[in-house]
């Protein structure tokens, strides 16, 4: 019993939606209350009852809904689920933010949150003095910042700006500043919501490797993030939220696996494209990237295909077809062309299918959409040209590389190499 | 040991979340673990208000000496209101700061937990922090100010008598009214967003119904225990017996005051627990 650290019992949260939640005037609250009072004046005189609580429509809307679970002390614990799941609400109930509406939950133990680095921080103030501030919002004593204090402007890297106004530092020196002082704050129980999203590489590996140290410290971290890469190396264990419930609560790979499978389920599109009706010249009828993991999620090394339906309506001699895989920011990294032109050539209107397999498939983890080009070689005419169709994801899933993580981004293309080392003779 | 042993803020023992309702109790022990924070915000205040100004810290003086210097023109020369014996610019500034102060802490705290939205929305800590942070950091200018009253005094030869060691109560009692009205203002701005444009004016009607341009003896006698409905007026009397040592009408002011604010206080303090917790979800 004693190595709970949090305990959550069938906690809900409702919100009230409409235009009503917001900056309510005085008046209308106070012209509404005489509004139903005289209603229910009016209705009780003419007999009819009842019909008061359909008169005033409240849309209530769960953000939370019957969520229960519990974390032993010094686990890591990692939160996922799509936007609007409720994963945010949740921490700010366990931070003590906003109340639950339903249910109960326990927290043992300092508890901090990192909900957004640098609030806070006075734009007018120096560096040192936003230390204290922020120490102090944060919960620390003004002897606990004094004692820190070395400590924090080391790892934030910003000893010569320290007494200059943090408007004048950079967003970097900012983030960083305001990450050093959260990250002192020594919490038995630390939450991490979404942090490290920002930043660059190194200021993220320095993120990680101080969330890293807490928790070797036998320290309870709540983990929240998009980022599945950070999820899958930091935690065992893992809870999926969509739509305010709690659908998965288990290991990280079943639950990155299910989150993954929830989300191909919401965008049709993943993976797969499809024409829309009517299109009166020889197009592309639809597409499908035949991925190794589930649909539109590709492990890197696995064969791929990519699988095309050209809808010919008016047959040519010269058909040309290839395709680009395109990054999210639009670079082509590939080319794959069909050279053999004669290969889709028809005498009738009809749909061929064409194929393209790639038995090892090496782009680096990220994602990636095609680029289509079909054209007539005669008089290099484009028919038609789609651009960021069929996205596809590359995960790293099952690759594990010992000390250093995979970074988002680190490069495009990871070849499968071999590496030899020979040992010269020692030079005299 | 390997890590130093820290003083945890936040009780380390358990904390219980659930939905409440009703009569909210107090934790005046929170209050105090978070005593370094009150302190904090005072301090950010008072820097961040004169940073990129000119004059700096002079405009805790700048601002009671001219509003000052205009009664005297208007009132004390013009109109030529009787100042009970003592020079008029002392009658009013007397009153004056005392109002500055309490004005200040009254437009500051009631705007104080919107302005923290940010924090509010991110952070727990005990919201009472906040209006409780914004009434005090007038005082600096205050004590400012109050040289300044010194001075004048020195230069129209009035000597304060021993009533001067009364004034930390009065000053006690201008910042318990401005905290009581004040939290009873912020936590409705946070619903009501018409407190903010009510304010000014709030104020100003305010800064009449209280003797500060004018002596409370001016008042007919039989209206005088009303005029001790309005906590300042009270106050500013006070403020007159402890430094000029007249004043016989402060007798018949002061209980009613205090009674009025320790009810306004009481009556804020409870409905500001109620609602604190929904502080984050309506701001």
């Amino acid at each position: 019993m004693d190595d709970i650290a949090i305990s959550v019992q069938h906690v809900g949260k409702r919100y009230r939606i409409g235009e009503r939640q917001r900056y309510k005037t005085l008046r209308e609250v106070l012209s509404r209350s005489i509004a139903t009072r005289a209603c229910r004046t009016v209705s009780h005189l003419i007999g009819r009852q009842g019909s008061l609580a359909a008169q005033v429509p409240t849309n209530y809307f769960w953000a939370l809904q019957d969520v229960s679970f519990e974390v032993k002390r010094g686990e890591i614990l990692g939160i996922i689920g799509s936007n609007g799941a409720g994963k945010s609400t949740l921490l700010k109930i366990l931070s003590r933010i906003t109340l639950p509406t339903k249910g109960r939950a326990e927290v043992r133990g300092r508890l901090a949150s990192l909900l957004e680095v640098g609030t806070g921080f006075h734009p007018e103030l120096t560096g040192r003095e936003n230390i204290y501030l922020n120490g102090g919002i944060l919960g620390m004593k003004r002897a606990e910042i004094e004692r820190k204090f070395d400590e924090i402007i080391n790892f934030a890297e910003v000893e010569t700006f320290i007494d200059t106004p943090v408007k004048h530092y950079s967003s970097g020196m900012y983030l960083r500043l305001a990450f050093a002082v959260a990250a002192h704050l020594e919490p038995e129980i630390l939450l991490v919501d979404e942090v490290l999203a920002v930043g660059d590489l190194a200021f993220q590996r320095k993120c990680m490797g101080k969330i890293n140290e807490v928790a070797r410290d036998g320290r309870t971290i709540f983990f929240v993030s998009h980022n599945l890469n950070a999820i899958s190396q930091l935690t065992d264990r893992c809870l999926l939220l969509s739509q305010g419930r709690l659908i998965f609560d288990g290991s990280t790979n079943q639950a990155l696996q299910e989150y993954r499978g929830q989300d191909v389920a919401k965008s049709a599109r993943l993976g797969s494209y499809q024409a829309p009706a009517g299109i009166p010249h020889n197009h592309l009828a639809w597409a499908t990237i035949r991925t190794s993991l589930c649909r539109g999620v590709h492990r890197w090394g696995d064969q791929i295909t990519f699988e095309f339906g050209l809808r010919i309506l008016h047959p040519r001699d010269t058909m040309c077809f290839s395709f680009y895989v395109t990054t999210d920011l639009g670079k082509q990294v590939c080319h794959f062309w069909m050279f053999d032109s004669d290969a889709i050539r028809t005498r009738e209107p009809k749909t061929i299918t064409v194929r393209c397999h790639i038995p090892k498939f090496r782009l680096y983890m990220g994602c990636y959409s095609i680029t289509t080009w079909l054209s007539e070689r005669r008089g290099d005419t484009d028919v038609e040209n789609l651009t960021g169709i069929c996205p596809f994801e590359v995960t790293m899933d099952g690759t594990a590389r010992d000390r250093y993580d995979w970074k988002k981004g680190a490069c495009v293309y990871l070849e499968d190499a071999q590496w030899e080392v020979a040992c010269e003779a020692e030079v005299a | 040991m390997s890590r130093p042993l820290l003083q945890p803020a936040i009780e380390s023992a358990k904390i219980v979340i659930e939905p409440q309702g009703g009569w909210v109790p107090f934790h005046f022990h929170e209050l105090w673990e978070y005593r370094d924070l009150v302190y904090f915000f005072v301090w950010r205040d008072i820097k961040v208000r004169y940073k990129q100004t000119i004059i700096g810290g002079a405009w805790a003086v700048l601002q009671p000496f001219l509003t000052m210097v205009v009664f005297s023109i208007i009132f004390g020369y013009l109109a030529q209101l009787p100042a009970d014996g003592v020079p008029y610019p002392i009658l009013t500034f007397t009153a004056l700061l005392p109002w500055q102060l309490f004005a200040h802490a009254l437009m500051q705290s009631s705007s104080s937990l919107v302005t923290h939205r940010q924090l509010i929305t991110k952070i727990y800590f005990p919201r009472l922090v906040i209006p409780m942070a914004a009434v005090l950091a007038g005082l600096l200018d205050f004590g400012i100010g109050f040289m300044v009253l010194l001075a004048m005094c020195f230069y129209y030869g009035i000597v304060p008598g021993v009533g001067m060691l009364a004034i930390p109560l009065f000053l006690l009692l201008t910042l318990a009214t401005a905290l009581a009205v004040g939290l009873w203002l912020a936590a409705l701005n946070v619903q009501y967003r018409d407190i903010q444009s009510t304010l000014p004016f709030l104020t100003q009607f305010w800064l009449f119904i209280t003797p500060v341009a004018y002596s409370s003896s001016l008042v007919p006698e039989r209206w005088r225990a009303l005029l001790g409905l309005n906590p300042m007026a009270g106050v500013v009397e006070g403020f007159r017996w402890a430094l000029l040592g007249h004043s016989d009408n402060m007798g018949s002011l002061l209980p009613i005051s205090v009674l009025i604010v320790a009810g306004l206080l009481l009556g804020g303090l409870i409905y500001f627990r109620r609602v604190e917790a929904t502080f984050a979800d309506v701001v």
